[in-house]
């Protein structure tokens, strides 16, 4: 992607960091969201009049609120009031909000914000208040090119998200996935690629061939995936700003499962051979590769723990896909799931704490989490079919996909992307342009 | 002591015969064109040649050749002895209710399965190469047991 991105970010005022009326607990389903007002960015009339001739985006202010806005909704947490109901003007409010007005609308927290044009680029200031406090909690200014503007609605819903919450967002983030069209025993399949609230879809092969599993390095633009690339199923490397591809390794068989290690400098992945699946690694700076598993059972779906000293990874070698965590060096292989069914797809939270999974129980799936030592597990959602869970960030939301049964001539079929939260609230689709599979979550773009 | 013993085992077997010849009727009345989770019918099958069927079928989370799988892969075996000339590519397929990755490993078993059984009827493994396609391209899109049955194979296809 473009790199010409450049985020001037400077405090305009103290940030004040005495105590706050508003805290939003992320940690339980969130019931009663926060009432919050978005009053929409105004811009002076020039600016207006400039930003209509160079850019041709009208209203920049307020699509960059309703990015805002629309970010905010969909956590869950938060309950961006009715804009109508908005007694006060956007730039009286930025500089000194009537207090009264937003508590006569029952709203707790505040955003006001303006646009300006200065030197070919936007100058995006807002800030946030908290209404029953009756002060300023942040202001912040952001300068890029026009073309930004959606980033600059997502940095900012991260900047509010983390000061309200007090855990970083995810917003400013994109979503890899498979795009799928076609009947199921015809399926076309492509890579695509979209910012977290489904806008820029891009789609970075042309369907020629089967492609699966994609999966961002947590560390730069570079994306693992699997591709039957001339019917020889195997792991790519793909660089999404140059677009050009590699083939992982030298493997005499398919390679599949990959992933990136937490530093980005290693990727995980199984390799068939004559029946059986083992993981190993390959080291993308040097090219060495490690045999991890060595038995005669199938081990796939590898996944680091954060600090990259365990690997979570799934295996039938009890005669049933379950689930394992093992040292990186592949020793003191432990069984962590015992519960009834079987389990799959583990992977591990950014946070450390919890592997998230898929589960098949009596003809249903499960996407779950438990801890990493297998005990606490817990059922987040039910349904006919669904899978490969991948989380946020900040490791507060999944997002996964779903498939529908098809009667016998194949209708009724469709794979969509869906997200919940940990605490099992909050569970939406996601938009996509086609069906869609396997997602894998970036992450956050700057920082 | 002994006698006691002994009846208990003889209840036991008994019972438990009768429980499998129920099941056996069970299952049968409900497809007759699966058997203990098998696919057992022709839908899909197609032929290498005359009497030599394509595709063998597993059972859920399978990869053990069943006795119709075996003559099938002899007759296949028979077939690659006498053209010597041809290779195949053995395609090892899932049913869509499983974890994409795990399939794409039950695929690949799948399909040694049988190029192992080739093997041990005199074919070099350097006219078998293999492929899996876990769940990706079911032959039947059905959403039931019967479509799932025939979409766990493992198809013999002409490479050359």
């Amino acid at each position: 992607m473009r790199k010409i991105l450049l985020f001037i970010l400077f405090f305009l005022f103290n940030v004040s960091k005495a105590y706050s009326l508003i805290e939003v607990d992320i940690t339980r389903g969130n019931l009663n969201p926060l009432p919050i007002a978005v009053s929409p960015l105004f811009s002076d009339s020039d600016t207006k009049q400039e930003l209509d001739n160079e850019t041709n985006i009208i209203k920049l202010g307020e699509k960059i609120s309703e990015v805002v806005e629309n970010n905010l909704r969909r956590t869950g947490l938060f309950n961006p009031l009715e804009k109508n109901a908005f007694l006060q003007n956007p730039d009286v409010a930025h500089l000194k909000p009537r207090f009264e007005d937003w508590k006569l609308i029952k709203a707790q927290a505040l955003i006001t914000g303006q646009v300006k044009f200065v030197d070919e680029k936007l100058r995006v200031e807002f800030r946030l208040w908290d209404v029953l406090a009756a002060k300023e909690l942040m202001a912040l200014a952001f300068t890029t090119v026009p073309e930004n503007w959606r980033r600059v609605g997502h940095i900012i819903s991260d900047k509010i998200y983390e000061r309200l919450t007090g855990e970083k967002g995810y917003f400013d983030t994109r979503i890899i996935y498979v795009a799928e069209q076609g009947p199921k025993t015809k399926r076309i399949k492509k890579l695509a690629i979209m910012d977290q609230d489904s806008f820029n879809t891009k789609y970075l092969t042309l369907g020629n061939e089967l492609v699966l599993t994609p999966r961002f390095n947590p560390t730069n633009q570079m994306v693992t995936y699997l591709s039957y690339f001339k019917n020889l199923p195997r792991v790519y490397l793909l660089d999404i700003e140059t677009g050009i591809q590699e083939v992982v390794g030298d493997f005499p068989g398919m390679t599949f499962a990959p992933r990136f290690s937490p530093d980005g400098k290693k990727i995980i992945m199984s390799f068939a051979k004559d029946g059986n699946s083992d993981i190993y690694t390959m080291n993308l700076e040097n090219r060495i590769v490690n045999r991890i598993t060595n038995h005669p059972s199938i081990d796939t779906s590898p996944s680091y723990s954060p600090d990259g000293k365990f690997i979570t990874f799934n295996s039938d070698r009890s005669g049933f896909q379950q689930i394992y965590v093992m040292k990186s060096d592949g020793t003191n292989v432990k069984r962590i799931s015992f519960g009834k069914g079987l389990y799959g797809t583990p992977v591990w939270s950014p946070r450390g704490d919890l592997i998230a999974f898929t589960k098949l129980h009596k003809g249903k799936f499960y996407i779950g989490v438990m801890r990493t030592d297998g005990s606490g597990e817990r059922l987040l959602t039910e349904n006919y079919y669904q899978e490969a869970p991948s989380w946020s960030p900040n490791g507060r939301v999944l997002i996964f996909y779903r498939e529908t049964k098809s009667n016998s001539e194949g209708k009724g079929f469709s794979a969509k992307l869906w997200s919940i939260d940990l605490t099992g609230y909050n569970e939406r689709q996601v938009p996509t342009e086609t069906d869609g599979s396997d997602p894998s979550w970036s992450s956050l773009l700057s920082n | 002591m002994i006698s006691i013993k002994i009846l208990k085992n003889v209840f036991l077997v008994f019972l438990l015969s009768f429980v499998l010849s129920a099941c056996a009727t069970q299952t049968k009345k409900v497809d007759s064109q699966i058997q203990g989770d098998v696919y057992t019918g022709t839908d899909t099958v197609e032929y290498l040649a005359s009497g030599v069927p394509d595709r063998v079928f597993f059972a859920t989370n399978e990869s053990v050749l069943t006795t119709a799988s075996r003559d099938t892969l002899r007759k296949q075996a028979a077939w690659l002895r006498k053209n010597s000339d041809i290779t195949i590519v053995l395609e090892g397929h899932a049913d869509e209710r499983g974890t994409r990755e795990y399939n794409l490993a039950l695929g690949e078993r799948r399909a040694n399965a049988a190029k192992d059984y080739l093997m041990t009827y005199g074919i070099s493994s350097d006219r078998i190469s293999v492929i899996s396609y876990g769940k990706e391209r079911p032959v039947d899109s059905g959403s039931n047991p019967l479509a799932w049955s025939k979409n766990r194979r493992s198809v013999s296809v002409k490479a050359n």
